[in-house]
Protein backbone atom coordinates (compact mmCIF):
# COMPACT_ATOMS: atom_id res chain seq x y z
CA UNK A 1 0.00 0.00 0.00
CA UNK A 2 1.37 3.01 -1.40
CA UNK A 3 1.10 4.65 2.06
CA UNK A 4 2.11 8.46 1.46
CA UNK A 5 0.76 8.52 -2.17
CA UNK A 6 -2.89 9.61 -2.00
CA UNK A 7 -3.13 10.04 2.01
CA UNK A 8 -6.05 12.57 2.95
CA UNK A 9 -7.16 13.81 6.24
CA UNK A 10 -10.30 13.48 7.07
CA UNK A 11 -11.07 16.70 6.46
CA UNK A 12 -9.74 16.84 2.99
CA UNK A 13 -12.18 13.70 2.53
CA UNK A 14 -15.34 15.54 3.37
CA UNK A 15 -14.50 19.10 1.91
CA UNK A 16 -14.03 16.29 -1.22
CA UNK A 17 -17.08 14.83 -1.12
CA UNK A 18 -18.80 18.49 -0.23
CA UNK A 19 -17.56 19.49 -3.46
CA UNK A 20 -18.79 16.89 -5.74
CA UNK A 21 -21.81 17.00 -3.65
CA UNK A 22 -22.06 20.84 -4.39
CA UNK A 23 -21.04 21.00 -7.55
CA UNK A 24 -24.22 18.57 -8.73
CA UNK A 25 -26.52 20.95 -10.52
CA UNK A 26 -29.23 18.96 -9.76
CA UNK A 27 -28.34 18.52 -6.06
CA UNK A 28 -28.43 22.35 -5.47
CA UNK A 29 -32.38 22.35 -6.27
CA UNK A 30 -33.92 19.53 -5.07
CA UNK A 31 -38.09 18.79 -4.18
CA UNK A 32 -37.62 16.16 -1.78
CA UNK A 33 -41.41 14.21 -0.27
CA UNK A 34 -41.61 12.45 2.51
CA UNK A 35 -42.63 11.89 6.48
CA UNK A 36 -40.92 14.54 9.34
CA UNK A 37 -39.09 12.54 11.99
CA UNK A 38 -37.22 13.33 14.75
CA UNK A 39 -38.30 16.87 14.66
CA UNK A 40 -36.71 19.21 17.26
CA UNK A 41 -36.93 22.88 17.34
CA UNK A 42 -33.30 24.40 18.22
CA UNK A 43 -34.99 26.93 20.41
CA UNK A 44 -31.89 29.12 20.86
CA UNK A 45 -30.41 29.36 17.20
CA UNK A 46 -34.00 28.82 16.07
CA UNK A 47 -32.82 26.31 13.17
CA UNK A 48 -34.85 23.15 12.78
CA UNK A 49 -33.43 19.74 12.58
CA UNK A 50 -35.30 16.71 11.73
CA UNK A 51 -35.26 13.47 9.00
CA UNK A 52 -37.34 12.89 6.29
CA UNK A 53 -37.88 9.24 5.13
CA UNK A 54 -39.83 7.12 3.31
CA UNK A 55 -40.74 3.30 4.01
CA UNK A 56 -37.07 2.94 2.02
CA UNK A 57 -34.90 4.99 3.65
CA UNK A 58 -33.93 8.31 5.85
CA UNK A 59 -32.16 11.51 5.35
CA UNK A 60 -30.89 14.17 7.64
CA UNK A 61 -32.39 17.63 7.12
CA UNK A 62 -31.50 20.75 9.09
CA UNK A 63 -33.67 24.61 8.03
CA UNK A 64 -31.97 27.32 9.36
CA UNK A 65 -33.67 30.28 11.60
CA UNK A 66 -33.69 32.45 8.20
CA UNK A 67 -36.03 29.99 6.50
CA UNK A 68 -37.84 28.68 10.00
CA UNK A 69 -38.89 31.92 10.57
CA UNK A 70 -40.88 32.72 7.53
CA UNK A 71 -42.56 29.31 8.37
CA UNK A 72 -46.81 29.67 9.13
CA UNK A 73 -47.25 26.45 10.41
CA UNK A 74 -44.83 24.25 12.82
CA UNK A 75 -43.53 20.95 11.69
CA UNK A 76 -44.43 18.06 13.71
CA UNK A 77 -43.42 14.51 13.55
CA UNK A 78 -45.43 12.44 11.15
CA UNK A 79 -46.51 15.57 9.28
CA UNK A 80 -46.20 14.53 5.08
CA UNK A 81 -43.75 17.41 3.31
CA UNK A 82 -42.64 18.65 0.46
CA UNK A 83 -39.15 20.15 0.97
CA UNK A 84 -37.34 22.53 -1.18
CA UNK A 85 -33.49 22.78 -0.61
CA UNK A 86 -30.10 21.52 -1.72
CA UNK A 87 -28.05 18.38 -1.23
CA UNK A 88 -24.70 18.94 1.21
CA UNK A 89 -22.64 17.20 3.65
CA UNK A 90 -21.98 18.56 7.45
CA UNK A 91 -17.85 18.10 7.46
CA UNK A 92 -17.99 17.90 11.52
CA UNK A 93 -20.03 14.39 11.20
CA UNK A 94 -19.22 13.23 7.96
CA UNK A 95 -23.06 13.66 7.62
CA UNK A 96 -24.49 13.82 3.95
CA UNK A 97 -28.11 15.67 4.77
CA UNK A 98 -30.69 18.07 2.87
CA UNK A 99 -30.81 21.37 3.73
CA UNK A 100 -34.20 22.63 3.47
CA UNK A 101 -35.23 26.35 2.37
CA UNK A 102 -38.62 26.29 1.88
CA UNK A 103 -40.84 23.35 3.65
CA UNK A 104 -44.99 23.02 2.36
CA UNK A 105 -47.17 20.69 4.09
CA UNK A 106 -48.70 17.83 1.42
CA UNK A 107 -52.17 17.83 1.29
CA UNK A 108 -53.75 20.70 3.40
CA UNK A 109 -52.25 23.65 2.89
CA UNK A 110 -49.61 24.86 5.12
CA UNK A 111 -52.02 27.87 5.83
CA UNK A 112 -54.74 25.76 7.03
CA UNK A 113 -52.07 23.60 9.47
CA UNK A 114 -50.80 26.87 10.81
CA UNK A 115 -54.60 28.12 11.44
CA UNK A 116 -55.64 24.99 13.44
CA UNK A 117 -52.11 24.95 14.98
CA UNK A 118 -52.70 28.10 16.76
CA UNK A 119 -56.12 28.02 17.24
CA UNK A 120 -55.63 24.52 19.17
CA UNK A 121 -52.67 26.55 21.42
CA UNK A 122 -54.75 29.23 21.92
CA UNK A 123 -57.77 27.83 22.57
CA UNK A 124 -56.44 25.80 24.86
CA UNK A 125 -54.56 28.53 26.22
CA UNK A 126 -58.35 29.46 27.35
CA UNK A 127 -58.24 32.67 25.14
CA UNK A 128 -61.20 32.09 23.34
CA UNK A 129 -63.12 31.11 26.77
CA UNK A 130 -66.49 32.83 26.89
CA UNK A 131 -65.60 34.12 30.58
CA UNK A 132 -63.22 36.50 29.11
CA UNK A 133 -65.92 38.08 26.67
CA UNK A 134 -66.54 41.71 27.35
CA UNK A 135 -69.81 43.22 27.30
CA UNK A 136 -69.91 46.12 24.87
CA UNK A 137 -70.79 49.52 26.10
CA UNK A 138 -74.55 50.14 24.93
CA UNK A 139 -74.05 54.02 23.71
CA UNK A 140 -70.00 54.20 23.02
CA UNK A 141 -69.17 57.50 22.92
CA UNK A 142 -65.49 57.07 21.41
CA UNK A 143 -65.22 54.08 18.33
CA UNK A 144 -61.95 53.26 17.85
CA UNK A 145 -61.52 51.53 14.04
CA UNK A 146 -58.10 49.59 13.49
CA UNK A 147 -58.03 49.32 9.59
CA UNK A 148 -56.78 50.11 6.29
CA UNK A 149 -56.88 53.87 5.57
CA UNK A 150 -58.14 53.21 2.02
CA UNK A 151 -60.02 49.95 1.51
CA UNK A 152 -63.98 50.23 1.23
CA UNK A 153 -63.96 48.90 5.08
CA UNK A 154 -63.40 51.89 6.67
CA UNK A 155 -65.82 53.77 4.08
CA UNK A 156 -68.75 51.42 4.95
CA UNK A 157 -67.64 51.38 8.61
CA UNK A 158 -67.47 55.37 8.93
CA UNK A 159 -71.30 55.40 6.83
CA UNK A 160 -73.16 52.72 9.05
CA UNK A 161 -71.62 55.00 12.11
CA UNK A 162 -72.57 57.96 10.68
CA UNK A 163 -75.91 57.07 9.85
CA UNK A 164 -77.03 55.08 12.70
CA UNK A 165 -75.21 56.91 15.71
CA UNK A 166 -73.52 59.88 14.69
CA UNK A 167 -72.90 61.02 18.53
CA UNK A 168 -69.85 58.74 18.35
CA UNK A 169 -66.65 60.09 17.94
CA UNK A 170 -64.68 57.89 15.35
CA UNK A 171 -60.90 57.50 16.25
CA UNK A 172 -59.28 55.91 13.50
CA UNK A 173 -55.76 54.19 13.91
CA UNK A 174 -54.49 53.89 10.08
CA UNK A 175 -53.07 50.28 10.02
CA UNK A 176 -51.52 48.16 6.77
CA UNK A 177 -53.92 45.16 6.91
CA UNK A 178 -52.03 42.48 4.68
CA UNK A 179 -48.18 41.69 3.56
CA UNK A 180 -44.91 42.23 5.84
CA UNK A 181 -45.50 43.77 9.51
CA UNK A 182 -49.10 44.49 9.01
CA UNK A 183 -49.89 41.48 12.33
CA UNK A 184 -47.31 44.02 14.15
CA UNK A 185 -49.47 47.06 12.75
CA UNK A 186 -52.45 45.80 14.10
CA UNK A 187 -51.12 44.59 17.61
CA UNK A 188 -49.42 47.62 17.90
CA UNK A 189 -52.70 49.66 17.09
CA UNK A 190 -54.60 47.79 19.53
CA UNK A 191 -52.49 48.06 22.41
CA UNK A 192 -52.13 52.25 21.56
CA UNK A 193 -55.67 52.52 22.00
CA UNK A 194 -55.12 50.64 25.04
CA UNK A 195 -52.45 52.85 26.56
CA UNK A 196 -54.30 55.96 25.60
CA UNK A 197 -57.85 54.71 26.67
CA UNK A 198 -58.58 56.43 23.32
CA UNK A 199 -61.98 54.43 22.33
CA UNK A 200 -64.87 52.63 24.31
CA UNK A 201 -64.69 49.91 21.66
CA UNK A 202 -62.94 49.06 19.36
CA UNK A 203 -63.70 47.30 15.39
CA UNK A 204 -60.25 45.44 14.07
CA UNK A 205 -61.08 44.12 10.26
CA UNK A 206 -60.44 44.57 6.90
CA UNK A 207 -63.11 43.71 3.70
CA UNK A 208 -62.59 40.26 2.20
CA UNK A 209 -59.41 38.57 0.11
CA UNK A 210 -58.28 35.25 -0.16
CA UNK A 211 -56.88 33.47 3.03
CA UNK A 212 -53.00 34.73 2.53
CA UNK A 213 -54.58 38.12 2.29
CA UNK A 214 -56.25 37.51 5.55
CA UNK A 215 -53.95 36.00 7.25
CA UNK A 216 -52.15 38.86 9.49
CA UNK A 217 -55.70 38.58 11.43
CA UNK A 218 -54.03 34.59 12.21
CA UNK A 219 -50.71 35.74 13.46
CA UNK A 220 -50.46 34.89 16.91
CA UNK A 221 -49.61 38.55 17.86
CA UNK A 222 -52.88 40.01 16.45
CA UNK A 223 -54.75 37.27 19.40
CA UNK A 224 -52.28 38.06 22.04
CA UNK A 225 -53.60 42.13 21.38
CA UNK A 226 -57.29 41.42 21.22
CA UNK A 227 -56.61 38.54 24.46
CA UNK A 228 -55.07 41.58 26.10
CA UNK A 229 -57.04 44.27 25.71
CA UNK A 230 -59.16 46.09 28.35
CA UNK A 231 -61.16 47.77 25.55
CA UNK A 232 -64.35 45.26 24.16
CA UNK A 233 -63.32 44.20 20.41
CA UNK A 234 -65.26 43.39 17.41
CA UNK A 235 -63.35 41.63 14.77
CA UNK A 236 -64.62 42.12 11.55
CA UNK A 237 -62.84 39.89 8.83
CA UNK A 238 -63.59 39.78 5.40
CA UNK A 239 -66.82 37.99 4.62
CA UNK A 240 -69.14 36.00 6.36
CA UNK A 241 -67.60 32.91 5.42
CA UNK A 242 -64.17 33.78 6.77
CA UNK A 243 -62.89 32.52 10.36
CA UNK A 244 -59.47 33.89 12.00
CA UNK A 245 -58.23 33.75 15.09
CA UNK A 246 -58.86 37.03 16.04
CA UNK A 247 -62.34 36.07 14.96
CA UNK A 248 -62.52 33.79 18.34
CA UNK A 249 -60.55 35.91 20.53
CA UNK A 250 -62.43 38.89 20.02
CA UNK A 251 -65.25 40.11 22.14
CA UNK A 252 -68.00 40.21 19.49
CA UNK A 253 -67.34 38.24 16.06
CA UNK A 254 -68.90 40.26 13.10
CA UNK A 255 -69.12 38.70 9.74
CA UNK A 256 -68.21 41.55 7.63
CA UNK A 257 -67.16 45.50 8.54
CA UNK A 258 -70.10 47.30 7.69
CA UNK A 259 -72.37 44.27 10.27
CA UNK A 260 -69.66 45.55 13.10
CA UNK A 261 -70.29 48.92 12.47
CA UNK A 262 -73.89 47.86 12.95
CA UNK A 263 -73.11 46.19 16.19
CA UNK A 264 -70.81 48.79 17.81
CA UNK A 265 -73.99 51.06 18.46
CA UNK A 266 -77.70 51.28 18.61
CA UNK A 267 -79.86 52.76 15.69
CA UNK A 268 -80.68 56.85 15.93
CA UNK A 269 -84.22 55.71 15.09
CA UNK A 270 -85.05 53.44 17.88
CA UNK A 271 -83.16 55.30 20.34
CA UNK A 272 -85.52 58.42 19.66
CA UNK A 273 -88.36 56.15 19.68
CA UNK A 274 -87.87 54.70 22.49
CA UNK A 275 -87.42 58.07 23.88
CA UNK A 276 -90.80 59.29 22.72
CA UNK A 277 -92.51 55.97 24.37
CA UNK A 278 -90.60 57.01 27.52
CA UNK A 279 -91.63 60.81 27.60
CA UNK A 280 -95.09 59.19 27.32
CA UNK A 281 -94.55 56.95 30.31
CA UNK A 282 -93.03 59.81 31.98
CA UNK A 283 -95.90 62.33 31.44
CA UNK A 284 -98.53 59.67 31.92
CA UNK A 285 -96.90 58.54 35.34
CA UNK A 286 -96.91 62.05 36.74
CA UNK A 287 -100.84 62.20 35.55
CA UNK A 288 -101.38 59.02 37.19
CA UNK A 289 -100.01 60.41 40.34
CA UNK A 290 -102.32 63.46 40.35
CA UNK A 291 -104.98 61.78 39.55
CA UNK A 292 -104.43 59.38 42.21
CA UNK A 293 -103.85 62.10 44.61
CA UNK A 294 -106.96 63.80 44.00
CA UNK A 295 -108.92 60.74 44.81
CA UNK A 296 -107.69 60.43 47.94
CA UNK A 297 -108.14 64.40 48.41
CA UNK A 298 -111.98 63.52 47.79
CA UNK A 299 -112.35 60.87 49.92
CA UNK A 300 -110.95 62.48 52.81
CA UNK A 301 -112.99 65.57 52.10
CA UNK A 302 -116.22 63.23 52.00
CA UNK A 303 -115.27 61.51 54.56
CA UNK A 304 -114.27 64.66 56.88
CA UNK A 305 -117.75 65.83 56.20
CA UNK A 306 -119.71 62.86 57.14
CA UNK A 307 -117.76 62.95 60.34
CA UNK A 308 -119.44 66.49 61.01
CA UNK A 309 -122.89 65.90 59.52
CA UNK A 310 -123.99 62.25 61.37
CA UNK A 311 -124.62 63.21 64.67
CA UNK A 312 -127.22 65.89 63.41
CA UNK A 313 -128.80 63.77 61.01
CA UNK A 314 -128.98 61.00 63.89
CA UNK A 315 -131.34 63.43 66.19
CA UNK A 316 -133.44 64.89 63.35
CA UNK A 317 -134.54 61.58 62.34
CA UNK A 318 -134.86 60.34 65.62
CA UNK A 319 -137.06 63.49 66.46
CA UNK A 320 -139.51 62.67 63.22
CA UNK A 321 -139.84 59.29 64.97
CA UNK A 322 -140.63 60.37 67.71
CA UNK A 323 -143.15 63.11 66.40
CA UNK A 324 -144.90 59.98 63.96
CA UNK A 325 -145.42 58.09 67.61
CA UNK A 326 -147.13 60.76 69.02
CA UNK A 327 -149.29 61.83 66.17
CA UNK A 328 -150.28 57.86 66.02
CA UNK A 329 -151.00 58.23 69.75
CA UNK A 330 -153.47 61.24 69.75
CA UNK A 331 -156.78 60.59 71.06
CA UNK A 332 -157.74 63.39 68.82
CA UNK A 333 -156.36 60.83 65.72
CA UNK A 334 -159.29 58.83 66.84
CA UNK A 335 -161.99 61.74 66.58
CA UNK A 336 -160.64 62.25 63.39
CA UNK A 337 -161.94 58.45 62.26
CA UNK A 338 -165.65 59.24 63.28
CA UNK A 339 -165.37 58.61 67.08
CA UNK A 340 -166.77 61.04 70.19
CA UNK A 341 -165.71 60.72 73.28
CA UNK A 342 -168.41 61.42 75.66
CA UNK A 343 -168.15 63.33 79.52
CA UNK A 344 -170.64 63.42 82.15
CA UNK A 345 -171.25 66.89 83.75
CA UNK A 346 -168.67 66.02 86.38
CA UNK A 347 -165.70 65.16 83.72
CA UNK A 348 -165.93 61.67 83.85
CA UNK A 349 -165.69 59.71 80.97
CA UNK A 350 -168.65 57.37 80.08
CA UNK A 351 -167.80 53.58 79.18
CA UNK A 352 -171.27 52.25 80.09
CA UNK A 353 -174.71 53.33 78.59
CA UNK A 354 -176.01 51.86 82.36
CA UNK A 355 -174.00 54.77 83.75
CA UNK A 356 -176.19 57.39 82.40
CA UNK A 357 -179.45 57.49 83.33
CA UNK A 358 -182.76 58.98 81.07
CA UNK A 359 -182.57 62.95 81.09
CA UNK A 360 -179.30 63.06 81.85
CA UNK A 361 -176.78 65.91 80.34
CA UNK A 362 -174.10 64.21 78.76
CA UNK A 363 -171.04 66.31 77.22
CA UNK A 364 -169.92 64.73 73.16
CA UNK A 365 -166.39 65.59 72.18
CA UNK A 366 -166.32 65.00 68.35
CA UNK A 367 -163.34 66.17 65.92
CA UNK A 368 -164.53 69.58 65.48
CA UNK A 369 -166.15 70.86 67.95
CA UNK A 370 -168.34 69.60 70.96
CA UNK A 371 -171.94 69.12 71.78
CA UNK A 372 -174.50 68.74 74.74
CA UNK A 373 -177.21 66.22 74.58
CA UNK A 374 -179.95 65.08 76.77
CA UNK A 375 -180.12 60.99 77.40
CA UNK A 376 -183.67 59.63 75.87
CA UNK A 377 -183.66 56.32 76.84
CA UNK A 378 -181.01 53.53 77.81
CA UNK A 379 -181.16 50.73 75.28
CA UNK A 380 -179.73 47.17 75.49
CA UNK A 381 -177.70 46.50 73.45
CA UNK B 1 -77.86 69.68 35.33
CA UNK B 2 -73.95 68.73 34.44
CA UNK B 3 -72.80 69.77 31.61
CA UNK B 4 -70.76 67.14 30.65
CA UNK B 5 -73.59 64.14 30.30
CA UNK B 6 -72.91 61.12 28.43
CA UNK B 7 -76.17 60.51 26.54
CA UNK B 8 -76.10 56.56 28.22
CA UNK B 9 -75.90 58.09 31.19
CA UNK B 10 -78.73 60.38 30.79
CA UNK B 11 -81.02 57.79 29.31
CA UNK B 12 -80.10 55.35 32.21
CA UNK B 13 -80.68 58.33 34.90
CA UNK B 14 -84.51 59.10 32.35
CA UNK B 15 -85.21 55.20 33.05
CA UNK B 16 -85.19 55.55 36.71
CA UNK B 17 -86.59 58.21 36.78
CA UNK B 18 -89.86 56.87 34.79
CA UNK B 19 -89.63 53.54 37.66
CA UNK B 20 -89.58 55.79 40.40
CA UNK B 21 -92.45 57.47 39.25
CA UNK B 22 -94.64 54.77 38.77
CA UNK B 23 -93.73 53.62 42.61
CA UNK B 24 -96.75 55.36 44.67
CA UNK B 25 -94.80 55.16 47.71
CA UNK B 26 -92.56 57.77 46.50
CA UNK B 27 -93.53 61.22 48.03
CA UNK B 28 -95.73 63.88 45.75
CA UNK B 29 -93.42 66.51 46.19
CA UNK B 30 -90.85 64.23 45.09
CA UNK B 31 -92.29 63.16 42.31
CA UNK B 32 -92.84 66.47 41.11
CA UNK B 33 -89.09 67.09 41.57
CA UNK B 34 -88.80 63.89 39.70
CA UNK B 35 -90.74 64.51 37.05
CA UNK B 36 -88.90 67.82 36.27
CA UNK B 37 -85.66 66.14 36.28
CA UNK B 38 -86.59 63.69 33.97
CA UNK B 39 -88.55 66.39 31.14
CA UNK B 40 -84.91 68.23 31.45
CA UNK B 41 -82.95 64.50 30.34
CA UNK B 42 -85.86 63.64 27.81
CA UNK B 43 -85.25 67.11 26.32
CA UNK B 44 -81.30 66.88 26.89
CA UNK B 45 -81.73 63.42 25.26
CA UNK B 46 -83.49 64.69 22.09
CA UNK B 47 -81.40 67.29 21.28
CA UNK B 48 -78.41 65.52 21.84
CA UNK B 49 -79.73 63.02 19.27
CA UNK B 50 -80.89 65.52 16.78
CA UNK B 51 -78.04 67.62 16.87
CA UNK B 52 -75.43 64.84 16.97
CA UNK B 53 -72.59 64.98 13.75
CA UNK B 54 -69.95 62.36 13.18
CA UNK B 55 -66.61 63.35 14.56
CA UNK B 56 -63.84 61.85 12.84
CA UNK B 57 -60.30 61.92 14.15
CA UNK B 58 -57.01 59.84 13.65
CA UNK B 59 -55.12 58.60 16.56
CA UNK B 60 -52.46 61.01 14.65
CA UNK B 61 -53.72 63.28 13.17
CA UNK B 62 -56.60 66.04 13.43
CA UNK B 63 -60.06 66.36 14.42
CA UNK B 64 -62.19 66.60 11.23
CA UNK B 65 -65.68 66.35 10.59
CA UNK B 66 -67.18 63.63 8.41
CA UNK B 67 -69.36 64.47 5.39
CA UNK B 68 -70.65 61.38 4.89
Amino acid sequence: MNAHTNVLTVTQLNTYVKSILEGDRNLQAVYVQGEISNFTDHYRSGHLYFSLKDSGGVIKAVMFAGNARRLRFKPEDGMKVLACGKVSLYEVTGQYQFYVNELQPVGAGALAIAFEQLKNRLEKEGLFAEEHKKALPRCPERIGVVTSPTGAAVRDILNILARRWPLSEVVLCPVLVQGEGAAQQIAEAIARFNREKAADVLIVGRGGGSIEDLWAFNEECVARAVAESKIPIISAVGHETDFTICDFVADLRAPTPSAAAELAVPDRGEVLRNLLHTDEVLRNSLQNRMNLERQKLDRVTTALGESFNRPLEKSHQKLSKLMAQLDALSPLKVLGRGYAVIKKEDGTILENASEAAPDEILHLRLKNGALKCRVLEQEQV
Amino acid sequence: MKSKMTFESAVSRLEEIVASLQDSTVSLEESLKLYEEGAKLSKYCYETLEKAEQKVRTLTGEETINEA
